[in-house]
């Protein structure tokens, strides 16, 4: 949030100065190497993919390159099924993660802001997941989910479930199953930051409350997430977009298996350009992707009127 | 990208001021004294959920093979050096140093010189800079993989540690910058312009003034870049073939996509690959805390 305070600020005024001190081209050749990188690999990068988009593009099958007109997006949304199921199942995984990392990192903030005894040590343990990598993540959980030695087993052995249940290779478990274990590692991140946005409620609206008689239910209702909305807004959208294209996690738990149970739109492009080669057609899913970001991104801002009257 | 944005406020463990006792204690309970079970009963069961994963691993690594005890006991360190020499390891970890170093210095030098420039100057294109830094938070590299693999085939980098290096920078640009420009503003301005009646000049000002001052926020933006960059996987999974040029995470993903899967071996890379950032994490803590909310003062 640091950043998005950072535009909002006006610039400076401009300061007059011994013009010695100023060369006028000092500025652009301190931004200029930033501003060449990002150029380079990015804004380039994202014009050649609106450009291959429109263009057949194929290096194993050059005979069929060239102009292409929208082909690849009607190709895409009248012809091609793979793309709805992953796109489909894309929307499925960011609504339940981002729903469910909000609800326990909301409950888990509101428990470590109280007082209590070995709250430090209680805060550093429930955060301390957020800094481990998708990768890692993915290697504790095939761990944790190993059909001979993993907790499946020790549950049987406790009377629950069958020995042998290998839940990243069923079809019918594997969502729950890498829903639970990028939720491990994308609990803390709201917990942090509805933690800090915590500290800065007044106390004496608590107080006041208090004084009229307010349950605690209603103080939470009516004091505690009208002063989260802010951060709530901003933490969920950021994450929805992070969660839309987080191809780490499941790229290694279950590369987008079993049956292509898993794949999400960024993996189905990912495999359509590395696997088949197919850089005109994955550019334009890829221009789907971002469009769609775009439009979300938009729509959720305007309807949750982030930043709007309540404060 | 997204990410950092947590990371930006994520290490300020919140100040534990412990509230004095209420003096009536026949009070109405306020809102922060729910009853004691309310809080530790919940806690408990997540504490549960967040180190059984941890445990687990330890246990992997640290058990012989083949055994199904729930202790690490008898514990052998076979595992450890089986993934450090046999699974090269060892070689990867040299290569995700190697990147993560790279990273961290490039990162911070270029920022350092736009983030100066953001903070001191007016000049034309600053906004249009800015939005840039803002708008590319929204890109995601995972999109770009095709077109960034081509740029790097036509600078022949491609499986050089150089293009993962790059790549890596560059998405950590934008928000760098942008903290360091709020770091460098928050010193006032009248230092460097006295450094200047004193005889320096504007590099030397910089240098003997302002630069002390940014120690902290630039400790906290470099140790997130070469984190960010220690962690990242699908850059170096895609621009590195040569396994003898991989790096950690993508030699996990190797262990974990065989046939049959060594556990013992994959516990003890996940290990490996994790001890840096924990050490990164353990030694800057108290930078961390200072250096981001010292640049979110002035945002």
């Amino acid at each position: 949030m640091a950043q998005a305070a950072a535009v909002a600020k006006p610039p400076a005024p401009p300061r007059r100065r011994r013009a010695s001190a100023t060369p006028r081209r000092l500025p652009y050749l301190l931004i200029a190497p930033a501003a060449l990188l990002m150029l380079g690999f990015i804004a380039y990068p994202v014009i050649s993919v609106f450009y291959y988009s429109l263009q057949h593009f194929n290096p194993t099958k050059p005979w069929r390159n060239g102009f292409a007109g929208f082909d690849n997006f009607t190709h895409a949304f009248t012809d091609d099924p793979q793309f709805w199921d992953t796109l489909i199942f894309s929307g499925k995984w960011v609504v339940v993660e981002v729903g469910l990392q909000l609800m326990f990192g909301l409950a888990l903030a509101l428990i470590v802001n109280q007082t209590f005894v070995g709250r430090s040590i209680g805060r550093a343990l429930v955060f301390s997941p957020w800094a481990v990598s998708g990768v890692l993540t993915s290697a504790i959980w095939v761990l944790l989910y190993n059909s001979q030695t993993g907790i499946t087993r020790y549950l049987a052995d406790a009377g629950i479930g069958t020995y042998g249940t290998s839940w990243l290779s069923d079809t019918s478990t594997v969502f729950p199953a890498a829903i639970v274990a990028d939720l491990w590692r994308g609990v803390p991140f709201f917990a942090i930051l509805i933690l800090a946005d915590l500290q800065s409620v007044s106390k004496d609206l608590y107080e006041a409350a208090e004084v009229d008689g307010a349950s605690r239910i209603k103080q939470f209702w009516h004091i505690t997430l009208p002063h989260l909305k802010d951060a709530i807004v901003l933490s969920t959208l950021l994450r929805a977009v992070w969660e839309f294209n987080n191809v780490d996690l499941l790229y290694t738990l279950t590369g987008g298996g079993p049956a292509g149970e898993t794949t999400t739109l960024p993996l189905y492009i990912a495999n359509t350009s590395v696997d088949a080669h197919n850089f005109g057609y994955a550019s334009a899913l890829t221009t789907v992707a971002f469009v769609i970001l775009l439009f979300f991104s938009i729509v959720y801002l305007r309807l949750s009127k982030f930043g709007g009257e309540n404060k | 990208m997204i990410t950092k944005e947590a990371t930006v406020i994520v290490p300020t463990p919140v100040d534990d001021i412990s509230e004095p006792p209420r003096p009536h204690k026949k009070q109405r309970r306020a809102w922060d004294e729910a009853p004691r079970w309310q809080i530790y009963l919940p806690l408990g069961i997540y504490l549960v959920f967040t180190l059984i994963p941890f445990y687990w691993i330890l246990l992997f690594a640290l058990r012989p093979a083949g055994s199904t005890s729930l202790v690490p006991w008898p514990m052998t360190l076979d595992h450890f050096e089986k993934v450090w020499t046999e699974r090269a390891f060892g070689t990867y970890f040299e290569n995700s140093i190697l990147v993560g170093v790279a990273t961290l210095v490039m990162t911070t030098l270029v920022a350092l010189a736009g983030g100066y420039a953001l903070a001191r100057f007016d000049f034309k294109v600053k906004r249009a800079f800015m939005l840039a830094l803002l708008c590319s938070q929204f890109v995601p590299g995972a999109l770009l993989l095709v077109p960034l693999f081509q740029i790097f085939a036509e600078l022949q980098m491609i499986n050089s540690l150089g293009s993962v290096i790059i790549a890596e920078t560059v998405f950590q640009l934008p928000l760098s910058m942008i903290l360091i420009s709020g770091f460098i503003k928050n010193v006032p301005y009248s230092l460097e312009e006295a450094a200047w009646v004193d005889g320096c000049n504007r590099f030397t000002a910089f240098r003997v003034v302002v630069l002390p001052l940014l120690r902290p926020g630039l400790i906290a933006v470099g140790s997130f870049a070469f984190v960010h960059s220690w962690n990242h996987f699908l850059f170096a999974l895609m621009f590195l073939s040569d396994q003898g040029k991989q790096t950690i995470p993508v030699g996990l993903n190797t262990l974990m996509s065989a046939d049959s899967v060594d556990l013992g071996a994959l516990a003890a890379g996940g290990i490996i690959a994790a001890v840096p950032v924990v050490i990164v994490f353990a030694f800057i803590q108290k930078w961390l805390i200072t250096g981001f909310s010292a640049g979110a003062v002035k945002g």
